[in-house]
């Protein structure tokens, strides 16, 4: 049992593929995906300036990691970090930590934001206020305060982590929901319209499972925590990524075929729903929005009734 | 063949019986984990599912959940 490449003792069998490689061949086979990735959707331009949306978990930190390596070829390519804390209690502390000391050593710039500061309330708070869908409630304050703080430092290009697995999963609870408009939005550059007041999110890890991921962040001792959210079990995400899975196991290459197909159709769908489309103020925040009022607005108005 | 195996996950250790010749993925269907969930590592280093364990051989399994 030896890597195909050179050898040596594998640490992964590639999904989709069964080839195995060793630490040092999958190492270079996951940081050419990456870049295979940015070059061929085009998502960083030379002088861009780059923050990305650090949770100090395994993935963004994998992401941070990999950028760096990329600034530091890049002299005019600016990387920063943005954290935002959302009030986890035994969960985000750790993951905090493991950030800053990352961004200690590697001299990136990390700035942090909460809801508690910004909101009055953390999401262990909020959750306990009112009868909320954790994932949704923290998905829209989470993309809220990412995109005015990248806006307000000024940065080109917001970097998220999401992988082959976050975007399956994303695609399905969409089909599931009938949201095909959010799809529209989804694929590794992100958005229908450009507008300035929206900074478009780019996902270097679009081509890579979570499982490779996992396994890079491992190989290079980013972190020791492989602890997943408290807030995910029981969620539609969790028992859509539990019935992917298992037609993974049950049909290797399920996953890398729903992105396929679903990267033929996105530039109709793109295209579709662009006409339809117009970028609003939020009545309250003046924030962007699809509606008069965001989404944001919309979830402290109620819980503000509830109070 | 006695296995030790520390599950991160659900932070306990358990100890597996499994036949001689036993691999990785005969240890994750024992307990009922798909393999594409996680990461497994013999004395901290990763292996692949088709590796052969070894008895009192000290086992790790990694969730690789991430968030979306």
């Amino acid at each position: 049992m030896v890597c195909k490449k050179c050898a040596i003792k594998p640490v992964i069998i590639l999904p989709n593929s069964n080839v195995k490689l060793c630490s040092s061949c999958f190492t270079k086979y996951f940081e050419k995906k990456v870049y295979k990735t940015i070059r061929q959707y085009k998502l960083i331009d030379k002088k861009d300036r780059i923050a990305v949306a650090l949770s100090g978990g395994k993935d963004s930190l994998s992401l941070l990691y990999v950028l760096n390596k990329l600034a530091t070829t890049q002299k005019d390519l600016a990387l920063i970090a943005i954290l935002i804390d959302e009030g986890i209690h035994g969960y985000r502390e750790l993951t905090i930590k493991d950030a800053k000391a990352f961004c200690r050593k590697y001299k990136i710039d990390l700035k942090i934001y909460s809801y508690q500061q910004e909101f009055g309330y953390s999401l262990d708070k909020l959750l306990k206020k009112i009868n909320l869908n954790a994932c949704t409630t923290c998905g829209v304050l989470r993309r809220y305060l990412l995109n005015k703080y990248a806006r307000n430092l000024k940065v080109t290009k917001l970097a998220t982590a999401h992988n082959l697995d976050d975007e399956a999963q994303a695609i399905l609870m969409n089909l599931f929901r009938n949201n095909v408009e959010i799809s529209a939005r989804l694929g590794p550059l992100t958005g229908i319209v450009k507008d300035d007041r929206f900074i478009p999110r780019i996902k270097p890890f679009y081509f890579l499972t979570e499982k490779e991921t996992a396994t890079y962040a491992y190989l290079k001792k980013l972190t020791s925590q492989f602890s997943e959210c408290p807030n995910i079990t029981g969620s539609l995400r969790d028992n859509v990524r539990n019935l992917l899975n298992g037609f993974e196991e049950l049909y290797p290459g399920t996953k890398h075929s729903i992105i396929n197909s679903f990267l033929e159709t996105l530039p109709l769908l793109k295209k579709h729903y662009a006409t339809k489309k117009k970028i609003q103020e939020c009545q309250y925040c003046q924030e962007p929005c699809s509606g008069e009022i965001c989404k944001t607005c919309q979830l402290l108005e109620r819980i503000k009734r509830n109070h | 063949m006695k296995i030790n195996v520390f599950i991160e996950r659900e932070n306990k250790n358990i100890t597996v019986n499994l036949k001689e010749g036993s691999t990785f993925s005969d240890l994750l269907k024992a307990l009922k984990i798909n393999a594409i969930t996680v990461l497994t590592a013999r004395n901290n280093e990763l292996t692949t599912i088709d590796t052969k364990l070894k008895d009192k051989d000290k086992i790790k399994i990694l969730s690789v959940i991430s968030g979306g």
